[in-house]
């Protein structure tokens, strides 16, 4: 079942157009990931969809509503970036009086023990950490037992660990039937969490598929790196089929190519009674094709 | 409780934790009488008053103050706040509307400046003599017009202001020269022609003109309650359309 349907999305700011074309379903249950470079549209796109913003252009169908409908107020639980609280309200005061919004709120002292707020209750919102806001924001979120939530850089200023215990959490919620739409530009985040993505780049959605499936997309090549126990001329790897490149780095060959490249390496390799010391294979990986896709790496835009 | 209620206590409670803003608008203007009604002078009637005691005057005067400095100072500063922290915003994705949010805080000043007022009139009668508003109604009158018409510039300041800071500025840059018309240094019962003209156009002079004859047993002048309404009105007009949640 489509609970979210966006169709030919458009949205300027004066001069500048932020989303151009943007697309895509998302599917009741599903772990949904809009990834892109800063700038590409990716907050624009969620504002629109959480009925904070109208488009230019398009439609949006949430649960089969317009995204304005205030009865989807309720259904969906919004996480926005950098969206504060009163510097003097507390934990539980937020909590308390956030969760009287909602018709059917979720249990606030449950959510605030698994998002490891308990120690926290009484301490005041400017006094938090950045990863302490963080996660009050995500239980504010999920305060109102909400059918939808969108989650916009939900682990951005976390660090290392916070991170997987959120997406521990984000992985509970799911799992409680929510779906769930993710914005973010971590690329390991994209590729534990989330069961599709759209990648969107200069306001246009340039790749919507699994993460395996952006991966594969890529022509499948696969890199061999190692160190000759004696010198090996290119010629002798660049013959084979499977090689397209061999590059040097000091002592180290670089070897790029498709298909079996690993056998047809070791093969040639073996017969000429050269050992391949630390020898290493690298597949591509989400990174690889988030760059290819938009011609940016993320260590860029971090 | 209703939400409205809920998010008018919040807002009490966030209010009642900034100690120099309750100073100023809780306890200043009866310390203020205090430190007036204690001058010999101030307490003995004035021929150039018409027969009244300074202290007489500065009970309305005292109001005033309260009611500038909630819509003045406070009510801007904390909406701008508010938008500029996204806090409207995050309301925005709930099922209440921002504007509940907005009402609650306007709510919440109207009950700090009834307590403020209501422990002025209360101070001046018991410590100074100072006769409860001899025309009730036509104080309350008085009091929610003044209260309307400096809430509605702070709206107006709010809306026009990009951060809680500059709301903050503005509203003092206002507040000083507001207070002046309404007589805080030196009562506009004593302006002379002009400026007692100028004071009685002012919002906040408008507001003294009409508490201060509430004070005395008549019905607030039409002129002075006019000038009121068409302040809020405008400037209500004025700061709707120009009011940003985000």
């Amino acid at each position: 079942m489509t609970v979210i349907d966006v169709a030919h999305l458009q949205k300027r700011y004066g001069d500048t157009t932020a989303v151009r074309d943007v697309s895509f379903t998302v599917d009741a249950g599903e772990i949904f990931g809009i990834l892109g470079p800063n700038g590409a549209g990716k907050t624009t796109t969620v504002e629109c969809v959480s009925g904070l913003r109208t488009p230019d252009g398009g439609s949006i169908r949430v649960l089969g509503r317009e995204p304005h409908d205030p009865e989807l107020r309720a259904e969906v639980g919004v996480q926005l970036q950098e969206s504060q609280l009163p510097e003097k309200m507390t934990v539980r005061e937020a909590l308390e009086l956030w969760s009287a919004f909602y018709p059917d709120p979720a249990d606030w002292r449950v959510l605030a023990g698994d998002l490891g707020l308990d120690a926290k209750l009484g301490a005041r919102f400017g006094k938090l950490s950045g990863g302490q806001k963080q996660r009050l924001s995500i239980a504010l979120a999920l305060v109102g037992n909400p059918r939808i939530a969108i989650l916009d850089e939900l682990t951005t200023g976390l660090d290392p660990q916070a991170r997987r215990d959120t997406w521990d959490l984000i992985e509970s919620v799911r799992d409680r039937g929510v779906t769930i739409v993710l914005v973010t530009h971590f690329m390991e985040e994209a590729e534990r969490l989330c069961d599709r993505l759209a990648v969107i780049d200069a306001g246009a959605v340039v790749a919507l598929d699994t993460p395996a499936g952006l991966i594969s997309h890529l022509a499948a090549e696969q890199r061999l790196r190692f160190r000759p126990s004696l010198p090996v001329d290119d010629a002798l790897l660049t013959a084979l089929p499977e090689v397209t490149e061999v590059i040097r780095h000091g002592n180290q060959l670089e070897v790029a190519g498709t298909g079996n490249l690993l056998q047809a390496v070791s093969a040639t390799l073996v017969a000429h009674r050269i050992i391949a010391h630390d020898l290493r294979v690298e597949q591509a990986s989400l990174d690889d094709a988030f760059v290819r896709l938009t011609g940016r790496s993320t260590d860029q835009e971090a | 409780m209703s939400i409205f209620a809920k998010l008018t206590r919040s807002e009490l409670r966030l209010f009642l934790r900034e100690p120099v803003q309750v100073f100023f608008t809780l306890l200043f203007p009866t310390v203020l009488i205090a430190i007036l009604g204690n001058i010999p002078d101030f307490g003995k009637p004035d021929p150039a008053l018409g027969g009244a005691r300074v202290i007489d005057l500065y009970v309305a005067i005292a109001v005033v103050f309260t009611l500038g400095m909630l819509g003045l100072q406070v009510a801007p500063l904390a909406l701008a706040t508010y938008r500029e922290r996204g806090i409207l915003r995050r309301i925005a994705t709930t099922p209440v509307r921002p504007v509940t949010l907005l009402g609650a805080q306007l709510a919440m000043n109207l009950l700090i400046a009834i307590a403020s007022v209501a422990l002025v009139l209360t101070v001046g009668r018991l410590a100074f003599d100072v006769a409860l508003p001899r025309q009730a109604a036509g104080f309350v009158v008085a009091f929610l017009l003044t209260a309307g018409t400096s809430f509605t510039i702070g709206l107006l300041v709010a809306a026009i202001a990009p951060s809680g800071k500059t709301a903050n500025s503005i509203g003092t840059f206002l507040f000083f020269p507001l207070m002046f018309f309404a007589g805080l240094w030196t009562p506009r019962e004593v302006f002379p022609g002009l400026l007692r003209t100028i004071s009685d156009l002012s919002p906040l002079g408008a507001g003294e003109r009409a508490l201060h004859a509430a004070m005395t047993g008549s019905w607030p002048s039409w002129g002075s309650l006019t000038v009121l309404l068409a302040y809020m009105l405008v400037l209500g007009i004025a700061a709707a359309r120009l009011f940003r949640w985000e």
